[in-house]
């Protein structure tokens, strides 16, 4: 306790025990993995030490007398609009280890949210709204490449679709679940994803990990990623789900690999991935067989054989500078499914330079890449997804506004089950049981709770955005896609509502 | 009958059962007082968390059809009731040989030190369902017939 590096010292939270409540049941002990709970032989009884608090609320959760608090440690440093404490904690901390500083899930980082600058229309008077309790409200969405034309012939029985469509992933929902591997995140929750998924139909993403054998069977509605590690990528993988993805970047770390720390790699682990136990699993920043948009034409179509052109191939891409212009080469590849991911998106480790400088809002580059591929004449060879930052079905119905097919949630289904954004998965201690693979502490996502949990979330907004296309006089999210029309923006200058394409409110 | 079930696949190790079971049994209903005045005057919870290693369980009287306690009580304190199926505990018989707790297969009839008797669960009568298994955060606790 008494000798410590100034880092420590200056910890972000205070655990506040009401000691008049506190029944020294030690229940706040087991629950905390960075130990900040302790029993105290010397004083008979629980106490703490708020240096080693992430401020992930566990103990506040389970605390059967509800004594504790965590509080923001209230300890100011002279205000200084330049140096606030998080740049200066960011410097003792590289004082001490010298090294990159990491952090887990999305930017905290104060920079514009366009979802709340902008505002849904809806009908008065001249076209009647619609009630979704009483009257039919399509949700069902089909991701995957749509002809130019379609042509019908005459039969007895009526007109007949005579043009062939490529394959398509339906979805009961416009919504799916992000990629995380298995590894960031254990079996428990791939489990609960792929379980809710089913229950919904809808899809999940195995992110770059490979896919459990356990779990194919949920493969109707798996995503399986190929990313530049190719953890767990062979023939089976690529035919176990109903589309593939080959992730070419992430919205928390654009242009970097991943790592997942030899900590988190256990024995499921290492068989799913085909990597030693307890090896970091690095993946690199590039995938080394993909040097230009010919290169991944060659993955595209190489998937496509080995799947037999049975599943759409969906590319995604972090939101960057030149995302439209990159998009577009990516639908001429011949991908049927492009994915864009915000600025915003989760991730389990990222160096914090990076998660909260590079890369740009999602809401900017989707209405791009989508003016883009309209402007081309190609927006119909592709689905466009997005990802990254959506954290209410209003946000995600704006997404769809926008030109999004989809959305992925990561975050949002991930707090559903009890994560609380402390933001340390890459410690692989996760007190809530989701980033970490340790045996005491996986146990803690019961899959059966998590599937439920997970499938009232997605139902709960499923009826949000029935309500909110009610309302605009739709009865269906097709007609609300990419029409723009219905949203206006609120204090948002010419350039915003420029590349927006949406008007200010009033006009 | 129904039954208390733990699931060691999916027990944490919180021990709130345990806190949930003594407040249900104390005088006054308050997890606080329950647990910083009555404990004082021997009150305890009918059952225990068992950890090792990664495995955690929470054990409790199993109930059993052909309970071996019943048969070893020297003192008729405990016995089968034919209706409901459960087996019963009349705390003023006891004698406190711990001829029960050495009969148990399941370890899990506990002494009260302080009273001189056993404790053990009673399925928390008058309740529709047993403190420990509405206290527990991940149903690793289920009351069902099976």
């Amino acid at each position: 306790m008494l000798f410590k590096p100034i880092s420590q010292n200056f910890s972000d939270f205070v655990i506040d025990r009401e000691n008049d409540r506190c029944i020294n049941c030690e229940v706040c002990v087991r629950q905390c993995s960075y130990e900040a709970h302790y029993w105290d032989d010397a004083r008979q009884c629980v106490s703490h030490d708020h240096t080693k608090c992430v401020g992930c609320h566990r103990c506040e959760a389970f605390c059967p007398t509800g004594c504790l608090t965590i509080k923001k440690n209230p300890a100011d440093f002279r205000d200084n609009a330049l140096w606030t404490p998080t740049y200066m904690k960011h410097v003792y901390k590289q004082g001490d280890t010298g090294g990159i500083l990491l952090s887990g899930m999305g930017s905290p980082a104060n920079k514009p949210i366009y979802w709340d600058n902008l505002q849904l229309d809806a009908s008065q008077v001249t076209n009647p709204s619609i009630d979704p309790l009483r009257e039919p409200m399509e949700l069902t969405t089909y991701l995957g490449s749509k002809p130019d034309q379609v042509s019908f012939e005459e039969t007895p029985e009526g007109p007949k679709l005579t043009t062939k469509i490529g394959p398509q992933l339906k979805l009961n929902y416009p919504l799916m679940f992000s990629a995380m591997s298995f590894g960031s995140i254990n079996l428990n929750l791939h489990k609960a994803m792929a379980m809710a998924a089913t229950e919904l139909g809808i899809a999940y993403n195995t992110g770059e990990g490979g896919l459990h054998p356990d779990l194919y069977k949920y493969g109707n509605n798996t995503i399986v990623q190929v990313a530049s590690g190719r953890f767990g990528v062979h023939k089976d993988y690529l035919n176990a789900g109903s589309a593939v993805e080959i992730k070419i970047g992430q919205g928390a770390k654009p242009g970097i690999g991943g790592h997942l720390p030899g900590e988190k790699i256990d024995e499921e682990v290492s068989k799913t991935r085909m990597c030693p136990v307890g090896s970091d699993a690095i993946s690199p920043a590039p995938h080394h067989d993909i040097y230009s948009i010919e290169d991944l034409l060659q993955l595209i179509y190489a998937i496509k054989e080995s799947t037999e052109y049975k599943v759409p191939v969906s590319v995604k891409i972090a939101a960057v500078h030149n995302a439209p212009a990159i998009a577009s080469g990516i639908v001429r590849a011949g991908a049927d499914i492009v994915v864009i991911d915000g600025f915003r998106g989760g991730t389990g480790a990222a160096p914090t330079m990076i998660r909260d400088n590079v890369g740009i809002p999602m809401e900017l580059a989707l209405a791009s890449v989508d003016n883009r591929l309209r402007d081309e004449g190609i927006r119909n060879h592709a689905s466009l997804v997005v990802a990254g930052g959506v954290r209410c079905s209003a946000d995600a119905i704006k997404a769809i506004a926008l030109g999004a097919d989809a959305v992925y949630i990561g975050t949002a289904a991930l707090v559903s089950v009890g994560c609380t954004l402390c933001g340390r998965c890459y410690t692989g201690k996760c007190p809530w049981g989701i980033a970490t693979n340790e045996a005491r502490l996986k146990k803690r996502q019961n899959p059966e709770v998590a599937a439920k949990r997970l499938a009232n979330l997605v139902r709960a907004w499923g009826h949000e955005i029935q309500e909110m296309l009610g309302g605009m006089g739709l009865n269906s999210i097709e007609s609300l896609r990419g029409n723009r029309d219905k949203l206006r923006g609120l204090g948002l200058n010419e350039t915003e509502l420029d590349i927006l394409g949406v008007k200010h409110a009033g006009r | 009958m129904r039954r208390v079930y733990p699931n060691k696949d999916v027990c944490i190790g919180c021990h709130i059962c345990e806190v949930a079971c003594l407040t249900a049994h104390s005088a006054s209903q308050d997890v606080v007082i329950a647990a910083k005045e009555e404990v004082a005057s021997g009150l305890q919870p009918c059952k225990a968390v068992y950890d090792k290693g990664q495995i955690s369980v929470a054990l409790s009287c199993r109930h059993c059809d052909n309970p071996s306690c019943v048969s070893a009580c020297i003192s008729g304190a405990l016995y089968k009731d034919q209706e409901t199926g459960r087996t019963c505990y009349n705390e003023e018989q006891c004698v406190g040989c711990w001829s029960c707790l050495m009969a148990c297969p399941y370890g899990a009839v506990r002494r009260n030190v302080t009273k001189g008797k056993i404790i053990k669960c009673d399925l928390c009568e008058g309740r529709d369902i047993p403190a420990c298994v509405e206290a527990c955060p991940n149903n690793a606790l289920v009351y069902e017939s099976r």
